[in-house]
């Protein structure tokens, strides 16, 4: 399905051409017709010959309520860091379609390595939204069991989590668990990722042993400041070529074909015939976190165009105009979405402080002598302010 | 017994890990076919098959970034790091990634990984294969750091490594590759000398001299040079610089008075300054002399013709324990 606007050539607010005008077309070898789309920003169901998709009223109607809880949870932290009961919050909004669509293309045995940002692949794999927030918090470094939903911890380092996902990948191929019943690992990150050596590593690594994963790019057009043309002159998609495995560009804010893509490469990735890079062209429609502002560097006719290519609102307009949903199932997701904020701002607004000593805990599988007597002296110290209040 | 060189020693060690243990894993540049630039890995991937040994990519930040993934996946990785200037592309996976993952995790994750890395001068060698980076890992909380300096040492503390459930970093004296020794291959590892402890290698009533790597043996000649000067230097190698043997050590210099810490790193904001500082503060009536150390001064690697004068040897050790009968 050919998309006019695929590129950034459209992009409003360029600034004026000069001698490094090239640099800031990343997309001029971009052909659009390379943007995989199975449903328009309009709502309109489209077919791809390589990515036919079966799929239920019940199934479409599944992956809304996820879009609309995630962004309810977005919204809900966004407002909870902004009451001073989250330190930071980086919100997805705009990139739920990439994140639900993948997210529901996972198998329970597959494994999920996120950036700092994947609060909706999170919910895709079962994991409480709270425990997201206790990150946001400062009560956690993150704290989950990777597997216990098989989601690893967020990774705020940039793309260092590729590597970790190409190397549990390599295990999997140990384990013999490549074939018709396979296991296989998807691996987040960004546009500004792309420029991180370790990503580079990954792709070289997965590439060579022909491992089990795929490379899941959230390009939203900008890390913090930085619009994709200070990271790279080619499409990002474009890269997988030179390492020596197929890369594919979806509609980011289309959940059906995020879906239908990320499918097809991990079933592919699971049957052995080694990773995939799917660049999923999106927008990130907020601000980088809680404490960026994005009025510094980009103009707000950008976001504007972006708004129309919602990836929920067309969901909602397709179910409507193929009519297969009730006005009262919109309402019922709202609800369900509502409740959801209000049991995580609940969970948030009661969450204990970490107690003192816990900050011992953990740094190896048993504390050395050393640390057991800095705990010790610590608990000392702590217990002599109690004793002096005891005595007033 | 079995005649090894300190080189042998370690390969007969990840041998006996790699039996251990179906899950153990070597990686790292070279060590397949070539079995690695100094033969520490010779024979193995021959012997185990190239999917447990495994010759990677040339770059360091994906060898400890993949091994990291590989743990995960619950494989035990033991990767060879080629040269210690070649662990900075490595730095942020180790630091930022290996060490953290288990308190981020709040005990969720384990990292069963060694990381080896030959290290220290005096091989004639060009920049970057003559360093020693340690303390910025002993620096680093949620590491283990040992460093093996004779070859009954390197057969068992490389295994100890390889059984531990946290991350290792583990340190070989690059120049004592070739050093001999009569080592028991058929000794019961539970036997060994934990690798978390130090070892009184030459008892002595004068000075407590601390040494790892390869400096152990410049300071066990020390000793016998000291001794015809009638000086008796009581020798202790280190082996674990995180966490050190503090019990180890105070209780030497609470009996000979004086303390003289020995490394090739440099001294400034080296672990002769950890070890000066608690020793100061936990014997401190005990001491004669202040805490004295020797090592690098605080400049670069020097080209190789310039390593003689810039490596800490026999002379400077000796120089330092006179200076320290001169409080």
């Amino acid at each position: 399905m050919a998309v006019k606007d695929a590129g950034r050539a459209a992009r409003p607010g360029k600034r004026a051409p000069d001698d490094r005008a090239l640099a800031r077309e990343p997309d001029r070898q971009a052909d659009p017709a390379e943007l995989i789309q199975l449903l328009t920003p309009e709502g309109e169901r489209v077919e791809h010959p390589d990515y036919p998709l079966e799929i239920s009223a019940a199934e479409v109607k599944a992956l809304y309520r996820d879009l609309v809880i995630v962004r309810r949870i977005d919204f809900e932290a966004i407002a909870l860091q902004r009451q001073g009961e989250l330190g930071i919050w980086a919100s997805l909004l705009g990139q739920e379609a990439a994140q639900v669509g993948s997210g529901r293309a996972l198998g329970p045995r597959d494994m999920a390595f996120p950036t700092y940002r994947e609060h909706g692949v999170a919910w895709c794999r079962g994991l409480d939204p709270v425990k997201l927030l206790e990150l946001f918090r400062g009560v956690s470094h993150g704290g989950w069991d990777p597997t216990a939903h098989n989601f690893h911890l967020y990774t705020i380092v940039i793309g260092s989590q590729t590597l970790h996902a190409t190397g549990y990948a390599m295990g999997i191929q140990r384990d013999g668990a490549v074939g018709d019943d396979g296991e296989a690992v998807i691996a987040y990150f960004g546009d500004g990722a792309t420029s991180q050596g370790d990503v580079n590593e990954a792709f070289i690594w997965a590439s060579v042993n022909n491992a089990p994963i795929v490379f899941f790019c959230q390009n939203n057009q900008w890390a913090i400041s930085e619009p994709l043309e200070r990271q790279s002159r080619t499409p990002l998609y474009m890269r997988a070529k030179g390492f020596g495995f197929p890369g594919v560009r979806v509609d980011g804010n289309d959940v059906l074909a995020c879906l239908a893509v990320t499918r097809k490469a991990m079933q592919a990735a699971r049957e052995g015939q080694g990773p995939t890079l799917i660049e999923a062209f999106t927008y990130r429609m907020g601000a980088h976190t809680t404490t960026d502002d994005p009025t510094r560097y980009r103009l707000s006719a950008e976001l504007e165009a972006w708004k129309l290519k919602d990836p929920i609102e067309r969901v909602k307009q397709y179910l409507i105009r193929t009519e297969q949903a009730e006005m009262s199932f919109f309402d019922e997701v709202e609800a369900e979405a509502a409740a959801v904020g209000s049991r995580i701002r609940a969970a948030c607004q009661q969450m204990p402080d970490p107690e003192p000593l816990s900050m011992f805990d953990n740094v190896l599988t048993a504390p050395t002598a050393q640390l057991a007597a800095e705990r010790e002296g610590f608990a000392a110290y702590l217990d002599s302010f109690e004793a002096e209040e005891a005595t007033r | 017994m079995t005649t090894l060189t300190l080189s042998r020693a370690l390969n007969e060690g990840l041998r006996k890990a790699l039996e251990a243990n179906a899950k153990a894993l070597i990686m790292g540049e070279d060590v397949g076919k070539l079995g690695g630039v100094f033969r520490v890995t010779d024979g193995l991937q021959k012997d185990f098959g190239e999917a447990r040994v495994i010759d990677t990519p040339l770059a360091e930040s994906g060898i400890i970034g993949t091994a990291i993934g590989l743990a995960l996946r619950g494989y035990r990785p033991i990767c060879e790091i080629q040269f210690d200037g070649f662990i900075f592309p490595a730095f942020d996976q180790i630091v930022s990634q290996l060490a953290k993952m288990r308190y981020r995790s709040r005990g969720a994750v384990t990292l069963p990984l060694v990381v080896r890395v030959p290290f220290g001068g005096g091989i004639g060698a060009v920049e970057h294969h003559s360093e020693s980076p340690e303390a910025l890992f002993a620096h680093t909380p949620g590491l283990r750091v040992v460093a093996c300096g004779d070859p009954v040492d390197a057969y068992t503390m490389i295994q100890q490594a390889a059984a531990s459930d946290d991350p290792v970093l583990f340190f070989e004296p690059k120049r004592r590759y070739w050093d001999k020794a009569e080592v028991d291959v058929e000794g019961a590892l539970a036997a060994a000398l934990p690798m978390d402890q130090a070892r009184v290698l030459v008892e002595g009533a004068d000075v407590t001299v601390l040494c790892y790597g390869p400096m152990v043996r410049t300071c066990a000649e020390a000793a016998v040079a000291a001794a015809g000067d009638g000086k008796s230097l009581e020798i202790i190698d280190l082996r674990s610089l995180a966490p050190l043997d503090t019990d180890t050590i105070f209780a030497s210099v609470r009996k000979t008075g004086r303390c003289v810490v020995v490394h090739e790193a440099v001294v400034t904001g080296g672990l002769g300054a950890e070890i000066a500082a608690q020793v100061t503060q936990e014997c401190f009536y005990s001491l004669e002399a202040p805490v004295l150390r020797v090592g690098a001064y605080t400049t670069p690697y020097p080209p190789s013709r310039l390593e003689e004068y810039y490596l800490p040897d026999l002379d400077r050790i000796l120089d330092a324990v006179d200076r320290s009968f001169g409080y």
